[in-house]
């Protein structure tokens, strides 16, 4: 990793860090704040959808254990918020580990891992929905106590400060896999794992390692959002919504780019906010937007919206014949 | 312990219910079996079936059972379209991104329904939604008995179709090997639609089976395709009679536990073995050796 990278990450947080001072408007920065937590979810799903090709369609199992272990700590061991992060954090890499132990041991590949991930999603989400413990139907409430030191703020803009952190951390951290050895064959996983196995790449350690970062990441976005909304119930936290939502983001943006899960979701919400502000209350007419633009985006830009940016800039500067349909993974 | 009548009838139930897993699972099946994608718009397009019949009672006042014969070619052509004009195409012949295709199809055609007809559930009442007939001791609704004995005779139709006519072997001669197909003059394409098209016609025929006993809004499609998921790798990915009796067993295997768990986990065991197949044996009971 360069001074360069670690440069353009930081100066991209940091004009982000700013919006707060323009505007003060609770929807502005609640739009923000919610895009961001997708963002980082979306993040994590990168890190093992996005470098190491693994579709996963359950990545709700991880959000919701995020959010399930730091209600839970919370209001039945009266455990400390921050405390609480870190044990969703480690409940959600544990979670993943497990799930990518069974999966990739048998073999799961392609199609397969999708529909085991988007079962064991359903599992946790019925367990959750039908057990006591975790409030059954009726969800968890978060008690309202608002003291920085319960990782609850008077000011919204400086949850948002908290999450754009996290954000910025995970680009960090996703930037270092992209340039490290572990990121290399992670990759080369996903290119052809037959040819990563015969050059010596054990593929079974590469994808364990990025199922259990992958999920502890998107953990780390389930508990921010139990902390924001001090709410959540099983058809939230484990519901197949928020699988496809930490997935369409890093598609749209630009699959396994390093800033691509952001832009993601910024353009989704950004497009589905601006629907809403036209159309009107029609309920649904954001996710009909959603959907076009996850099938406009395979059709005509495999590379997401980084692709089409690098593609555009790479026409001007005449590098590329016009209408060629060649994507890179690479930098960006 | 629950008396044996009970659990009869709990599993008599299952079977009914399994019946029409099993008409949904079909056409996943097929669609898996010939290209190879499992199509995550076949839960949107099981809503979009049960609206059109719905729509036809309460507009039109047709009878469900009626309207099999026009809804039928009528999400056959859908079925085409859809995988001619737009899956096809967009996909560029990437088993990912046909994936991801369908899931953006199923988000569309989900809300698109929520936009028409907003959250509400609709139902609609025959004379027949609540008949019964007395089988020995036990009462079963004539509804479901019909979806049952329908189901059978659609698996094997689907057979014959499949077995003994020219499309039929097109469609396992593409399913087996496609440059091949190709080579002898097969249009792999309209192969291709034309098996996506049966795929949806058996959807129509499940939802004229489901309505008259059932209910529609714009999100049920997602509880039949985790179940229709189910039966298919039960029963092995491609398999016909695989999926004929992956529903059925599904739907016993689903009507004991919710007997048993109660209905907030009854679902919970459909799920396991889902995921104890995929792990142990995920070519199914029925499907070939990978």
């Amino acid at each position: 990793m360069t001074a360069r990278d670690i440069l353009s990450i930081a100066v991209l947080i940091a004009l982000a860090a700013l919006v707060p001072l323009a505007t003060s408007a609770s929807t502005v920065l609640n739009f923000l704040v919610f895009m961001l937590i997708i963002a980082l979810g979306a993040q994590g799903w990168n890190i093992l959808g996005g470098f190491g090709g693994q579709f996963s369609f359950g990545h709700a199992a991880f959000f919701g254990t995020g959010a399930y272990a730091t209600a839970i700590l919370q209001l039945r061991y009266g455990i400390n918020a921050w405390v609480g992060l870190g044990a969703a954090v480690v409940a959600g890499a544990a979670v993943g580990w497990v799930i990518g132990f069974l999966s990739f041991r048998s073999g799961l590949r392609g199609s397969y891992f999708a529909l085991v991930t988007l079962a064991f999603a359903e599992v946790l989400r019925i367990l959750a929905n039908a057990a006591g413990f975790t409030g059954g139907a009726a969800g968890l409430l978060i008690k309202l106590d608002v003291r920085p030191e319960n990782l609850q703020f008077e000011n919204r803009a400086v949850f948002y400060w908290v999450v754009l952190g996290f954000v910025g951390a995970v680009l960090l951290l996703t930037r270092w896999i992209q340039r490290s050895r572990f990121g290399a064959q992670l990759v080369a996983v996903r290119e052809n794992e037959d040819a990563a196995k015969a050059l010596g790449v054990d593929s079974l350690r590469v994808k364990l390692r990025a199922i259990t970062l992958s999920a502890g990441i998107t953990a780390l976005a389930g508990c921010l959002y139990a902390q924001y909304f001090l709410y959540i119930d099983a058809n939230i936290a484990y519901g197949t919504w928020i699988s496809i939502e930490f997935l369409l983001a890093p598609i749209i943006g630009g699959v396994g780019t390093v800033f691509g899960p952001v832009a993601g979701a910024l353009t989704l919400h950004g497009l589905g906010e601006l629907t809403k502000a036209f159309a009107g209350r029609i309920p649904g007419i954001d996710l009909i937007v959603f959907g076009t633009v996850l099938v406009l985006a395979i059709a005509f830009a495999p590379g997401g919206i980084l692709g089409l940016l690098g593609r555009l800039r790479a026409k001007g500067a005449g590098l590329l014949p016009t209408g060629s349909k060649e994507v890179s993974h690479a930098g960006r | 312990m629950y008396s044996p009548q009970i659990i009869l009838e709990a599993m008599l139930n299952g079977l009914m219910t399994g019946a029409v897993y099993a008409l949904i699972a079909l056409g996943l099946t097929l669609i898996y079996g010939v290209l190879h994608i499992i199509n995550f718009a076949h839960g949107a397009l099981l809503t979009c079936a049960m609206f059109a019949v719905w729509v036809a009672w309460a507009w039109l006042g047709m009878d469900p059972y009626l309207a099999i014969p026009i809804l039928v070619p009528l999400m056959f052509a859908l079925g085409y379209g859809l995988q001619r004009f737009v899956i096809g195409p967009a996909s560029h012949g990437d088993d990912g991104n046909i994936l991801l295709v369908t899931l953006g199809l199923s988000i569309i055609l989900e809300n698109v329904l929520l936009a028409t007809f907003q959250s509400d559930t609709r139902t609609l009442d025959t004379d027949y939604s609540f008949q019964v007939v007395p089988v020995g001791p036990l009462l079963l609704s004539t509804p479901r008995l019909i979806g049952l004995v329908a189901a059978v005779v659609v698996t094997a139709l689907l057979w014959l179709v499949l077995n003994r006519t020219d499309t039929g072997k097109a469609i396992r001669a593409v399913a087996k090997e496609k440059l091949g197909a190709n080579l002898v003059g097969i249009d792999v394409p309209h192969i291709y639609a034309v098996t996506f098209g049966i795929g949806c016609a058996c959807l129509a025929v499940a939802a004229c089976l489901l309505m008259p006993t059932f209910y529609v809004n714009p999100r049920i499609g997602n509880v039949f395709v985790l179940v229709a998921f189910t039966v298919v790798v039960l029963g092995g990915m491609g398999s016909i009679p695989g999926a004929l009796l992956g529903g059925l067993f599904i739907g016993v295997v689903e009507s004991l536990c919710g007997l048993y768990l109660g209905d907030s986990l009854g679902q919970i065991g459909i799920f396991l073995i889902f995921i104890a197949v995929l792990l142990v044996r995920p070519t199914g009971l029925f499907g070939a050796k990978a």
